[in-house]
């Protein structure tokens, strides 16, 4: 029998939102079963982070969840001395979230010492910055099925292709915008007023960042079902390496224009395209999609 | 001896097509949309009307495709101001004189939006709705007044407000003008209209 890859899970300035939303992964079984995880904060694993800390171990994959701040401590080894120690015998190294990415909430705290694992919002730096170990699986929280994929492919010995952020690109090609029940609504240029209603597009007005954010929540549903800006709630662009930002449920415009556009899309374009597109009345679209009076 | 080579045969209908609706500009903006007919059109321009179908299946598309064409030509004077390297307060400078020459010099680009555009909506309300007819224009200031926010200079406030209060002000200079009511010559106005202009935009 193959012997088990071995899985090492460490923390960094974290809020556990990546242990959690793993813990979603409706594939959780076959992980547990393909790799032997020699620490994890609640999973079943071999070693207490006590017996981690000692850094006489060795891991095939180190996953890290959280800001690094190489100052902080795990049962008295700071974090410089564990992620070094094991990333260094590590074939993998996945930053779990946009914290471990690139720098994310946490960074905010402590900006000049605290980053992601290899970036610094978008500039590389940190232990792993420009290495090719490193992959990026941003977001706040990652998709579980990110992870799945991820671990799936080194699991098969398949190459993962990633971008210039090390996002693995069959996950972050796609953007947040791509498969959004309501690109109608964005085509069209017909707004949503409010949260949590079926109609209307959340770019205008609510801050949905959908169609700049690298991620493939409307392709691979969260818990299968749904996703933000399908249940009415704008996306934050929290794949990206500068989430986050201020006012995430405000559009920032700049007298009534948008300052920021469709990633890849000039101003001029867009302007004209939306201009034209907001003419018209499309009577369908400005009615509720079901409406309980009739 | 060279042969020079014939024009295509779509450049030349396109540039009969521009020679009509220059012609056409000037009858609308000077004898009014309503009493001028298309025969009139095809008579100044000595074509037969049949002919000049050819062109413009009607009346009311002829109508759109001018204010198209104007859009488009002020558009373009736009665009190079916005690309050029000058500060926002130049660039009102730049936009009031562009817009004074063109009403002197093509004074049937700016009739024809004031006393045909804007004073017969009944026209355009089908196929020249909202920004459709004139987004060559409008999106140029978009980008002026995006520019000039992000820049720090102008005041963040609703687009419209802006724009009535940049683009009603040179069309009612215009149309005074036109009214030969000024007591100047029009250019002579543009140095205090600018100042005006950009002290209301202007960030307090």
């Amino acid at each position: 029998m193959k012997p088990r890859l071995k899985v090492l899970w460490l923390q960094g300035v974290t809020c556990n939102g990546n242990t959690h939303s793993f813990l979603n992964y409706p594939h959780l079984l076959y992980v547990l079963e393909t790799f032997e995880f020699l620490y994890h904060s609640l999973l079943p694993s071999t070693y207490t982070l006590e017996e981690i800390s000692t850094c006489v171990h060795e891991c095939d994959i180190l996953i890290f969840e959280g800001a690094y701040d190489p100052r902080m401590e795990r049962v008295g080894t700071s974090l410089e001395t564990l992620v070094g120690h094991y990333g260094s015998h590590a074939k993998y190294v996945i930053a779990a979230g946009s914290c471990a990415s690139f720098g994310g909430m946490f960074k905010h705290s402590d900006p000049e010492h605290i980053t992601g694992l290899g970036f610094d919002e978008k500039e590389p730096k940190g232990p792993f910055a420009s290495s090719p170990k490193l992959i990026n699986l941003s977001g706040c929280p990652m998709h579980p099925e990110w992870m799945g994929y991820t671990l799936r492919m080194i699991a098969d010995n398949k190459p993962i292709a990633v971008d210039e952020l090390h996002r693995p690109k069959e996950l972050y090609s796609y953007l947040a915008h791509h498969g959004c029940t309501r690109n109608e609504y964005f085509e069209w240029k017909v707004d949503s007023d409010h949260f949590g209603t079926k109609e209307g597009c959340l770019f205008y007005k609510q801050g949905c960042r959908g169609p700049m954010t690298h991620a493939s929540c409307n392709k691979i549903l969260w818990n299968d079902v749904s996703s933000k800006t399908r249940a009415g709630s704008p996306c934050f662009g929290c794949t990206e390496p500068d989430f986050p930002r201020t006012n995430m449920f405000e559009t920032k415009t700049n007298m009534s224009i948008p300052q920021d556009v469709p990633v890849g899309i000039s101003k001029r374009s867009y302007l004209t395209m939306a201009g034209i597109a907001k003419s018209f009345h499309i009577p369908r679209l400005e009615k509720r999609l079901i409406d309980d009076n009739t | 001896m060279k042969n020079i080579p014939e024009k295509p045969a779509t450049t030349k209908k396109e540039d009969r097509k521009t020679s009509i609706m220059q012609t056409a500009l000037k009858l609308f903006s000077t004898e009014g949309f309503y009493t001028t007919t298309m025969p009139a059109i095809a008579l100044k321009l000595g074509m037969s009307v049949g002919n000049f179908y050819n062109y413009f299946s009607s009346k009311d598309q002829l109508a759109k495709e001018l204010m198209l064409y104007i859009s488009t030509i002020l558009g373009e004077k736009l665009k190079e101001i916005n690309m050029s390297d000058a500060s926002v307060k130049e660039k009102v400078t730049m936009i009031v004189h562009m817009y004074f020459s063109i009403a002197r010099e093509r004074p049937e680009l700016i009739e024809y939006f004031l006393r045909v555009f804007l004073s017969n909506r009944e026209i355009f309300t089908k196929e020249c709705t909202g920004m459709v007819c004139v987004s060559g224009f409008v999106t140029e200031l978009m980008l002026f007044f995006d520019e000039g926010v992000q820049s720090g200079e102008l005041k963040d406030q609703d687009f419209f407000s802006a724009l009535g209060l940049f683009m009603g002000y040179l069309g009612g200079m215009v149309f005074l003008n036109g009214e030969e009511v000024l007591t100047k010559p029009l250019n002579e106005y543009e140095t205090a209209i600018a100042e005006n202009i950009y002290n209301a935009l202007r960030k307090q």
